[in-house]
């Protein structure tokens, strides 16, 4: 049986991982796994606390969690290959329209 | 009971109508309304003057509205009419009328003549407010008003610069005496709690200790600002200079009313003064050495105006000199008939002026009595009166004045002496103006000689009547000594005014020898001037060269001028343009004001810099924020 | 079975620096795989197969195929020079990450923490009913609407993709 407080340091790990990615990557879509990384440590968070509580609803949740990844991946990805025709570039210091 | 507000409301009317309506309706339009407000105002002042000798007390009071009411301090609109301002409403009123009547002759033909009765009218409203008053704040309003008035009227010929120069000047000094009164009025309130006369004068006794320093810097206040209104020491010097105004101005504003209001101002307050022993002899000193001064100036003035202005100063000494040994109904009188007589020779000298096409200067007058017979007459019945010849109004009060500053508890020899030589010198002055003016050889242009004539009934009918004011009006105060009449003015004021304590000194025959003193000396000023002006000016002008330090100091007005310049003025406006303006207003003012703008900006520029639209700034963002929250909740 | 544990953890931990540090964002991309499937490993170990299977299925299957496409099409010619360009920015980050790291691994380490109340599916539960039918099960009956919904959102993403990444022909 493999206690849940290591699940739970070795999810967080990966989602600071994941935070860290987010924040010093320049290439967009090298932040997208990023966060795609850290949705993976959540799942492992649920996994665990499913486990651990003898509960199915962790596992139902992942399923959840899983399929709005991937909407949430395709619709991230068709935005920046817009993006990528005006601009030329995939990298994010350039994507500063919004700024003052 | 008549309506006391009726008094002040004609002459408003009169301004309003003459203001607003006079560049349309005209001439005549203005020329009746102008003198016919002041006219009805006179005959009102006649009716409330009589209801109130009649009445219970010789007061009448009446309460317009309350103007201010906050917790326990309230003020009203509320005119009251009593002994003091009853006199001054007949005065005012009717010195006013005649000189409204003179300004249709003498005005006849200037432009903006709609304007000059429009604020001659404003200025009478606001000098009847000022004596119909009942508390500090009404009289102050009228006092303020008829600063304003006097700027306006000096100013009328505001395009010649030397008339714009005097009219800033005398609102200018008026202002600074107007600070000693709101002080003082401040201060009054504090320590008696009310702002009315009544109140004030009764409670001041048992409110303010006798000769403590509260009351003596309260009377010294209230004296600065009288000094400023009636042109005393060291507050004067805007009287000759506002002779740039027409000259029934002149005679209305500085000699018979406006001038009188720090007078009034005193008088009212005499139950206050008499408790401040120091300022009373303050007001004693500075109105002998303002009589001396000025007549000092006026003996070698060859303007014809700015003899009378500075002679005005002189008698205006003498009044403020009665008040500060308690003399304070002498001084009532005086200021009575100066404005018969004063008013009077302003109008005379007016009426010379007006033939001689506004030539104001003596030496290029002379022998003016034939052709200006009217003229003639009527002034030297001032000039008579104004030296204290006997019989004529200014002999009566005068004497009275003289007798008091020798025999009041407050009084003595010295202030006597002063007088009497101030005496003469009016003497010698006045009649060395006659003379220069109507007696002699005629020194006038030739292109003027023909066309010098008597000036017209509308100028010449005012004169008359201020004559005969002049003769008579004495008898309402002949002193007891000269047993012929009851004296008037005690009988009327009597028990009005505080009496000074401590006893007079001085026996019945003292005051009799003075008054021949006095006599014999103003006969032995006309004496001299007829022997140095009647003729020749030889004479004259010997003695001025080999007088001629004293000549000079006197013909330039003692430097006076120039020494508040250099002293005052000058360093003034020093401080005012260097540390005021460049140190203070530029780098302080304008820098902080400037400050927070490029504060402001830079603050924002700072925080502007958080939207700098890269995505991974505000991830930052939320990643503090969650580090933030995870940190407070575990 | 712990020590299979601390394996797949520590392969998974490297592969997630790899994506974190690489410079050819193709190689990021396959460091997440790895990823992936080193914790699929770690679910078939919680006895979550059904989840595992997904998981690479969909995972690395599908969703990274698609960023490996689109990472294709949109190769720019540059190569990137450094993964990371550092200025205060940041190190502030790093500072601030490191910072919630500590925070939740304290509070998970704790031992004291409050576990709620235990559900109704414990291990030999499920071995019986099998994992798979279970959670079709639930699906259908407990979490139908959520259920339902993600399949409109996922008709939504799909329509939403095809219309933003559509080429204007103006």
């Amino acid at each position: 049986m493999i206690p849940l407080t290591h699940i739970l340091i070795l999810s967080a790990l990966l989602f600071s991982i994941g935070v860290l990615g987010v924040m010093l990557r320049r290439n967009v879509i090298v932040i997208f796994m990023s966060i795609e990384l850290m949705l993976n440590a959540v799942n492992l968070s649920f996994i665990g606390f499913a486990r651990s509580l003898d509960s199915m609803t962790g596992v139902v949740f992942i399923f959840f969690i899983i399929v709005v990844a991937a909407a949430e991946a395709v619709v991230g990805l068709s935005i920046i290959l817009a993006i990528y025709r005006t601009r030329k570039s995939l990298n994010i210091d350039d994507f500063n329209l919004l700024r003052w | 009971m008549s309506q006391i507000w009726l008094i002040p409301a004609f002459p408003l009317l009169g301004f309003l109508l003459n203001g607003f309506l006079g560049k349309i309706f005209g001439t005549r339009f203005v020329s009746f309304v102008g003198p016919m407000s002041v006219g009805l105002a006179f005959l009102q002042s006649l009716v409330l003057f009589f209801e109130m000798l009649r009445t219970e007390g010789h007061r009448i009071i009446e309460n317009l509205y309350t103007w201010m009411a906050a917790g326990s301090f309230q003020v009203n609109i509320s005119f009251q009419v009593d002994e003091l301002s009853g006199l001054y409403l007949l005065i005012i009123t009717g010195v006013g009328f005649l000189i409204h009547v003179y300004s249709i002759g003498y005005m006849n033909g200037e432009k903006g003549y709609y304007r000059y009765f429009a604020y001659l009218n404003l200025f009478v409203f606001f000098m009847l407010l000022l004596v119909l008053g009942d508390s500090f704040l009404l009289m102050f309003v009228g006092w303020e008003g008829v600063g304003l008035c006097s700027y306006l009227l000096i100013g009328y010929y505001f395009e010649k610069h030397s008339a714009a120069e005097a009219c800033k000047k005398a609102f200018l000094f008026n202002r600074v005496g107007d600070f000693g009164v709101l002080s003082a009025v401040l201060l009054i309130f504090l320590s008696i709690g009310s702002l009315e006369f009544n109140t004030v004068n009764a409670e001041a006794a048992s409110r303010l200790e006798y000769g403590g320093t509260l009351v003596t810097v309260i009377t010294l206040l209230l004296f600065l600002g009288a000094t400023g209104k009636s042109a005393q020491i060291p507050l004067y010097v805007w009287l000759p200079d506002a002779m740039e105004g027409p000259t029934p101005v002149s005679a209305l504003i500085h000699a018979a009313t406006m001038v009188t209001a720090g007078l009034y101002m005193v008088a009212r307050l005499s139950h206050l003064f008499i408790l401040a022993p120091l300022t009373m002899n303050v007001i004693a000193v500075i109105g002998t050495v303002t009589a001396l001064l000025a007549a000092t100036i006026a003996l070698t003035q060859t303007d014809i105006k700015r003899v009378l202005a500075y002679s005005t100063v002189s008698q205006l000494g003498y009044m403020f000199l009665a008040m500060g040994v308690g003399a304070f109904t002498a001084g009532i009188f005086h200021v009575m008939t100066h404005a018969f007589f004063k008013a009077l020779l302003f109008l005379g000298s007016g009426s010379v002026i007006y033939a001689m096409h506004h030539e104001q200067d003596m030496m290029k007058m002379g022998a003016l009595r034939k052709k200006l017979p009217v003229t003639y007459l009527t002034m030297m019945a001032g000039t008579l009166a104004i030296t204290g010849i006997p019989l004529f109004s200014g002999f009566f009060s005068k004497d009275e004045i003289l007798w008091k500053a020798f025999s009041s508890p407050l009084g003595s020899g010295l202030f006597w002496t002063l007088g009497f030589l101030t005496a003469g010198m009016t003497s010698f002055y006045m009649f060395r103006m006659m003379f220069l003016t109507f007696h002699g050889n005629s020194r006038v242009d030739s292109h003027l000689q023909s066309h010098l004539h008597e000036s017209p009934l509308s100028m010449t009918g005012p004169l008359v009547i201020l004559a005969v004011l002049s003769i008579f009006g004495g008898f309402f105060g002949v002193p007891h000594v000269l047993h012929f009449l009851p004296n008037g003015m005690e009988l009327y004021f009597h028990d009005f005014f505080a009496k000074a304590p401590g006893d007079a000194h001085g026996s019945m025959n003292t005051e009799i020898l003075l008054m021949v003193l006095s006599v014999m000396l103003a006969l032995f000023g006309w004496f001299w001037a007829r022997k140095m002006y009647s003729g020749s000016l030889d004479a004259a002008r010997r003695m001025s060269r080999s007088w001629s330090t004293l000549y000079d100091l006197s013909l330039n007005k003692w430097y006076v001028d120039e020494i508040y310049q250099a002293l005052i003025i000058a360093p003034g406006r020093l401080l005012s343009t260097h540390l005021l303006w460049q140190a203070f207003d530029k780098n302080v003012i304008d820098r902080s004001v400037n400050g927070s703008g490029v504060l402001a900006r830079g603050a924002g520029g700072l925080i502007r810099g958080l939207q700098d639209g890269v995505m991974q700034t505000y991830a930052l963002i939320f990643a503090i924020g969650t580090l933030t929250v995870i940190w407070y909740i575990f | 079975m712990l020590i299979l544990f601390y394996l797949f953890a520590t392969i998974s931990v490297i592969c997630a620096l790899g994506v974190l540090f690489m410079k050819n964002p193709f190689h990021c991309a396959l460091m997440l795989v790895g990823t992936f499937f080193c914790l699929g490993g770690i679910y078939v170990m919680l006895n979550a197969e059904f989840v595992a299977v997904i998981q690479v299925l969909v995972y690395a299957g599908a969703i990274m195929v698609l960023f490996l496409f689109v990472l294709m099409l949109l190769s720019t010619n540059e190569p990137s020079q450094v993964a990371v360009k550092w200025d205060v920015g940041k190190m502030l980050a790093v500072v601030v990450t490191l910072g919630i790291f500590t925070q939740v691994a304290s509070v998970f380490s704790d031992g004291s923490m409050m576990l709620g109340e235990k559900g109704a599916y414990p291990l030999e539960k499920i071995e019986e009913i099998g994992s798979i039918t279970l959670i079709g099960q639930l699906l259908f009956t407990e979490y139908v609407l959520p259920f339902e919904i993600i399949s409109i959102l996922l008709l939504v993403a799909v329509i939403g993709a095809v219309v933003i990444a559509k080429r204007r022909f103006n």
